[in-house]
């Protein structure tokens, strides 16, 4: 009942392509994260599953039930906005009863389970208040519980957090969470941060300029990006544009030699994707240290290595370390294993972030 | 908290703007419980025989049934008609909405007595083509009205709904709220305290309304204002300082029991 498939959904707006052929299917409690940064048309598919924006083509199938050309409010979707959307004239307690009296479902089975709901966001008790009289965590609770209590077959997260200060966000994350996979939802969450969408979702989709990049999980995106946008996207990376010389030797456009991962043939023009966290930085050689920034556990180190900027981002070395004496215009050593820098085709126009 | 310079002397400004807007309205009211025909002072001679001389002077009691009856029916025609003309504004977004924004608060911008004779000549014209009576009768007067209450309701309205976050709408309908449903239990509540002020608004505009309605008006069928322009042709004597006492107090009052249900400070 809770499946939720996109058959080569797209919308135009006049010239421009908004969303251009997304496919997509979400099994049965699962939870998708569509990332990307702004305009990349996360939120205009979100809406198309909705039913606020028709599609220009494509299908939208909720439950084995074609919803394509169904009203908004035939769509058994419950939508969680970013701006909460409550109804400001109604109490907390009418909010969330709002979708059940749409159901006709009895009063006290509404109230009920209205309570019920609230209690389950720890609101309880909060009935009689008028949304504005909550804090913003509290009215995205009341957001979530008016959203679930109707029991819906798909559940909808639009940025849901980036109302919330840092510190709650991480909570509310935890939270959203922890009650997706406790009643088993089929969920799809737009955002536009990663950490988010890491900590959360089962699977991401990755999207820039209408399209999806790529899609799979957390650690398939990090480890295994297939291109270099992803590989910018999702996390930090050095993305040095060349091509590959030799087996296992990248030259980069500034003339670097540099190790690559051996298993790519040679071609034309690439780009090669490397970790920052994955380089290795000891004192003295031929790279130029151009800056170092303190962080805490880590520090980071930019440095320059025949006109190819490289950032390595180290544990912090202890007070005695040689490392600890650098400073911009030393001569250092970068070092990597060869098979973590991994070699991505250069598309016109893809540059990674 | 120190007392700068500065702020004395806003506090100074702010004073002294508040006592030239009341001061004529304190003044009308201390003149109309005093006995001396003529306006002089000190008052003196405490007496209500101005309010029992204007109770019993007709022209003022059918002049307020009048306002009363004229404002009401137009406030009920115009509040309606404005309301739809913001919703139609603020989401159809149709072609030309500038336009029709700046043409429908055109009332507002015509001095009174040019509306006024301009459809007092309108109406004469309408009486030749349709043979009937428009000048000098309710309809006609009511009609002149609405046109005063439309530019206020479609401000009003107007903001209310620009104020009003569009996500709501949608949640409704994504809760299973028929369009129909999510208008009436969503959108009509964003709209409420514009349209209650709107109201309002509307009422005292018609109410007060001298300007528009000298022509309109005919025997045994004249405003209040109408009638008070007309005493005072004839005499001066603090009769009319009585009537306008009650004027006033009767807007006094409308501005309080509305300020009750929608913060008018917050609406306009």
């Amino acid at each position: 009942m809770g499946s939720l498939l996109l058959d080569a959904l797209s919308k135009r707006y006049g010239a421009s392509t908004a969303v251009e052929r997304v496919d997509l299917d979400l099994r049965q409690g699962e939870m998708v994260a569509l990332l990307g940064p702004s305009g990349c048309g996360k939120t205009t598919t979100l809406r198309m599953v909705a039913g606020f924006v028709p599609p220009s083509g494509g299908r939208v199938v909720i439950g084995g039930k074609d919803v394509t050309q169904a009203p908004p409010h035939a769509r058994d979707t419950g939508m969680v906005f970013q701006s909460y959307a409550l109804f400001p004239h109604m109490t907390v307690g009418q909010n969330v009863a709002f979708g059940l009296e749409m159901r006709r479902v009895n009063r006290a089975d509404r109230e009920a389970r209205a309570r019920e709901a609230l209690r389950m966001v720890r609101l309880e008790g909060l009935d009689d208040r008028l949304p504005r009289q909550l804090s913003g965590g509290q009215q995205q609770r009341v957001a979530l519980a008016r959203a679930l209590v109707v029991n819906p077959a798909v559940f909808l997260l639009d940025e849901p957090l980036s109302n919330l200060d840092a510190k709650l966000r991480g909570e509310v994350r935890m939270e959203i969470r922890a009650l997706q996979q406790r009643l088993g939802l089929t969920t799809l969450i737009v955002t536009h941060d990663q950490e988010e969408a890491l900590t959360m979702a089962d699977r991401l989709v990755v999207m820039d300029r209408g399209r999806v990049r790529q899609v799979g999980t957390a650690e398939d995106l990090y480890e295994r990006p297939a291109d270099p946008f992803v590989a910018g996207f999702v996390g930090r990376c050095n993305l040095l544009e060349g091509r590959l010389e030799e087996q296992g030797r990248f030259r980069t456009a500034s003339g670097a030699l540099l190790p690559c991962a051996a298993d790519a043939a040679p071609g034309g023009a690439a780009v090669l994707a490397l970790r920052p966290e994955l380089v290795a930085i000891s004192p003295g050689g031929p790279a130029r240290l151009r800056a170092v920034t303190y962080l805490g556990p880590q520090t980071e180190y930019h440095a320059e290595l025949d006109g190819t900027p490289l950032v390595a981002i180290c544990q912090t070395p202890g007070p005695a370390d040689p490392l600890r004496r650098l400073s911009p215009g030393d001569g250092v050593s970068l070092s990597w294993d060869a098979s973590t820098a991994r070699l991505l085709p250069a598309t016109p126009n893809d540059k990674g972030a | 908290m120190t007392l700068s310079p500065g702020r004395v002397a806003f506090g100074a400004l702010v004073a002294a703007a508040f006592t030239l807007i009341l001061a004529p309205v304190a003044m009308v009211m201390v003149i109309s419980i005093f006995r001396q025909e003529i306006v002089s002072f000190p008052p003196s001679g405490f007496t209500l025989g101005w309010y029992v001389n204007a109770w019993a002077r007709q022209e003022f009691a059918r002049g307020f049934v009048t306002s009363a009856q004229v404002a009401a029916i137009a406030t009920l025609i115009g509040v309606p008609l404005g309301t739809a003309a913001a919703y139609a504004l603020v989401r159809g977004r149709p072609r030309g909405a500038g336009a029709l924004n700046t043409l429908l608060l055109g009332p507002l911008a015509v001095p009174g007595v040019v509306a006024g004779t301009a459809l007092y000549m309108f109406y004469l014209r309408a009486e030749f083509w349709l043979d009937r009576d428009i000048t000098s009768t309710l309809e006609g007067l009511v009609a002149a009205h609405v046109l005063l209450t439309i530019p206020w309701t479609v401000r009003l309205v107007t903001a209310s709904l620009q104020g009003m976050d569009l996500a709501a709408e949608e949640a409704a309908a994504n809760l299973g709220a028929r369009p129909f449903t999510v208008f009436r239990r969503v959108t009509v509540p964003a709209m409420r305290p514009g349209i209650i002020a709107a109201c309002l608004f509307s009422f005292i505009q018609s109410f007060e309304n001298l300007e528009l309605s000298l022509l309109l008006v005919g025997p045994g069928r004249t405003t209040l204002p109408v009638a008070m322009l007309n005493y005072l042709e004839f005499r001066v004597d603090p009769t009319l300082a009585a009537v306008a006492t009650v004027q006033i107090l009767i807007v006094a009052a409308l501005m309080l029991v509305t300020d009750r249900f929608v913060s008018i400070a917050r609406t306009v």
